[in-house]
């Protein structure tokens, strides 16, 4: 199949359009995900809220009753607490949370993930996390003064080694 | 088609498809093979990635390095591979949105054809997924953007075990496992896309995956020039202890990432799913389409030569074996769900001869709602009468240029479901019985098919180059074939006046007694 001459020119035309097209739209326009001055604090935690009930102690009666196998001394429900997570910037609270346990049995973990821009400069960072059964009470409460420089990502999560709300 | 706005957009496709057959020739205009061109650009997508695999660090800490040594260093070459790579896909995703568009504009959507349509849909999330993952094994600033964009879209359908979105919030908690899952996910989804490609062809009898030749060697050079020329770039490295700022991302790919960054991943969610659920029902959308019945053999008629299921273009015919007492082996057995009405095989079937001596025209398999012997009575019909030089029957397809325009006193016109339902001994009965002094024939152009392949057969029966061929002995100054989309009535009316005037100029012919006009009714 032979390219008529008079195609040549239309070719060479058309192929470099297409290319062209290619060649933008593969790079460009650019994009600002995130402004270059500002940093970013994300919160990012998964945590397993406190037992609902405490355990108790089994008789031997009750040992008696369930099988060999399975006879602990001491018998523990499976649900736990739902976990409340609130945040504070600069003493203005900009997240709150609840987040009930995964799992069929609500044994399983409480999830958080927040993802905000920031200025860069000192800020006062302050987490809080409740995850027992005391509506009133935070379990866990830490505070931090931190200079952010532009870009810089800081992330608050939680020790589970060190049982402590971490800022990193 | 009853939309004012899809007719508008469609007679523009078409203006633009003629511009650019003007420009570049018909056979190397990609228009007409779109799907093809997708395919093609798969298997360069395909055969450089898999070059890329060999200097390729499945690491977090020298992934970046490994793309950026062959990108530098080796750029006459692994550069080149690099760029084809990155370029053939964006190719791929640019001809595969057009193939969905031009298939909807031109209607090829609904009816039999509810399977190509539904399963093309996984399709676009395929090659999505496949780009992305990609993107990812790069390991700089647009992956890390990609990387924890993605995972909190997965994240926030809390169906995952584990938040995705921790393995990327700081440097420590990213493994090179997760670099070996990546690059096992950026292989095993392309292989599932192209099992699901073949699945989407697979009611397609005779599917394109080829382009023709001009294109490939064009469109092969093009992205070569381009790879060279304007090589693709890394990013800087990924740091995930820095937050991603200016990014040059691939359109072609990322075009619902800044929707997710801005309205979040219900919104970005909502979209994506329902978009893809819309276009999946889209062939069950398309209200008013009254479906014609499907083509019957019948079997005293039928020798079981098997021509039909050769040019059926949905493979809608297939042949049986057969134990009845004709003597022959096998008949064609019509599949109901995969029958377009078009016709095709009731053109190919050698009983569809109106010299045949019957009563009625009957032939081996036929329309029900536009018969072999209805053909032949409006033919007979519609040519009673003519009068003048150079009289004309127009034969066409329905989708094609408005045929009713052409009438006139010399003039007489029938539009068929698809000029691939025209057996050429047709033509032949007009001149032989002198119904008319010429045959013109205006098929849809290549391409534009709204059935698939009717005017290559048109084309192929009438230079005698395929069965049914045209008789040799048919004049063939008397019989002209005229490509013409629905948008080119005029284009064809000139064409019939320049064929009439050339009917004028040809001798009369002598014809028998015997064989002057007979009107069939």
């Amino acid at each position: 199949m032979k390219i008529k001459p008079q195609h040549i020119a239309g070719q060479a035309l058309a192929y470099t359009a297409f290319a062209v097209v290619i060649a933008y739209f593969s790079a460009s326009p650019s994009y600002i995900h995130h402004p270059p001055d500002a940093a970013l604090l994300k919160l990012s935690l998964t945590h397993a809220g406190q037992r609902v009930d405490d355990c108790k102690e089994r008789t031997a009666e009750e040992l008696a009753k369930v099988a060999p196998n399975m006879r602990t001394k001491q018998s523990c429900g499976r649900e736990r607490n739902a976990v409340t997570l609130e945040m504070d910037i600069d003493g203005k609270p900009v997240y709150r949370h609840t987040a009930k346990p995964a799992g069929l049995s609500g044994d399983g973990r409480s999830r958080f993930y927040d993802s905000r821009e920031i200025p860069a400069g000192r800020h006062v960072i302050r987490a809080r996390m409740r995850d027992g059964n005391n509506p009133d009470v935070f379990d866990y409460d830490s505070e931090i003064v931190v200079d952010l420089k532009p870009r810089q990502v800081f992330v608050v999560d939680f020790d589970e080694e060190d049982k402590k709300l971490s800022f990193k | 088609m009853s939309n004012p706005i899809k007719t508008a957009l469609r007679n523009g496709l078409f203006r633009v498809e003629s511009g650019w057959d003007a420009l570049v020739g018909r056979e190397s205009n990609p228009m007409y093979c779109l799907g093809a061109m997708s395919w093609y650009f798969f298997w360069i997508v395909g055969a450089s990635g898999l070059y890329l695999f060999i200097p390729y660090d499945t690491s977090a800490a020298r992934a970046w390095d490994s793309i950026q040594y062959i990108s530098t260093e080796q750029w006459y070459w692994g550069g080149m591979i690099r760029s084809l790579h990155r370029y053939a896909s964006d190719a791929m995703v640019l001809t595969m949105m057009l193939h969905l568009l031009r298939e909807w504009l031109i209607d090829r959507y609904h009816g039999v054809r509810w399977f190509a349509w539904f399963t093309g849909v996984p399709l676009i999330w395929m090659v999505f997924a496949s780009g992305v993952t990609g993107y990812w094994l790069v390991w700089d600033e647009l992956a890390q953007y990609l990387a924890v964009g993605t995972a909190e879209w997965l994240d926030w359908l809390g169906i995952f075990g584990q938040s995705i979105a921790r393995n990327f919030l700081n440097r420590e908690a990213l493994t090179d496992r997760f670099f070996t899952l990546l690059i096992f996910i950026h292989i095993a989804v392309p292989l599932f896309l192209l099992f699901a490609m073949w699945v989407h062809i697979l009611r397609i009898n005779r599917a394109n995956t080829n382009p023709p030749r001009p294109l490939v060697i064009g469109a092969t050079l093009m992205l070569v020039a381009l790879s060279l020329i304007y090589p693709a770039q890394s990013h800087p490295p990924a740091d995930l202890d820095k937050a991603t700022s200016v990014l040059n991302p691939d359109w072609f790919f990322m075009g619902l990432y800044p929707l997710y960054d801005t309205k979040g991943p219900a919104v970005a969610w909502a979209v994506a799913v329902g978009a893809s659920i819309f276009l999946s029902l889209m062939p069950w959308m398309a209200f008013r389409r009254k479906r014609r019945k499907p083509a019957q053999v019948s079997p005293p008629n039928c020798n079981g030569c098997g021509v039909c299921t050769f040019d059926c273009p949905f493979g809608a015919v297939v042949m049986r074996p057969r134990q009845d007492e004709s003597g022959h082996q096998k008949i064609a057995v019509v599949q109901p769900d995969l029958c377009t009405s078009c016709g095709m095989c009731m053109a190919s079937c050698n009983r569809t001869n109106p010299f045949l001596p019957s009563q009625k025209h009957e032939t081996g398999i036929d329309i029900p709602d536009f018969s072999f012997d209805l053909m032949v009575k409006r033919i007979s019909a519609r040519t009673h009468g003519l009068v003048g030089e150079g009289r004309v029957m127009v034969l066409g397809c329905e989708h094609g240029s408005v045929l009713d325009h052409l009438k006139g006193p010399s003039v007489g016109v029938l539009a068929l479901h698809c000029t691939g339902m025209l057996p050429p001994s047709l033509i032949d009965y007009i001149l032989n019985k002198d119904l008319a002094d010429g045959v013109l024939v205006t098929a849809c152009r290549p391409g534009e098919c709204f059935y698939r392949l009717g005017p290559e057969w048109t084309e192929l029966r009438l230079a005698g180059q395929r069965v049914p061929k045209l008789r040799g002995a048919v004049p063939r100054d008397r019989v002209r074939l005229s490509w013409a989309a629905s948008t080119e009535t005029k284009a064809l009316a000139a064409d019939l006046a320049a064929f009439r005037a050339a009917l004028a100029d040809l001798p009369k012919p002598e014809r028998p007694e015997t064989t002057k006009r007979r009107v069939a009714e």
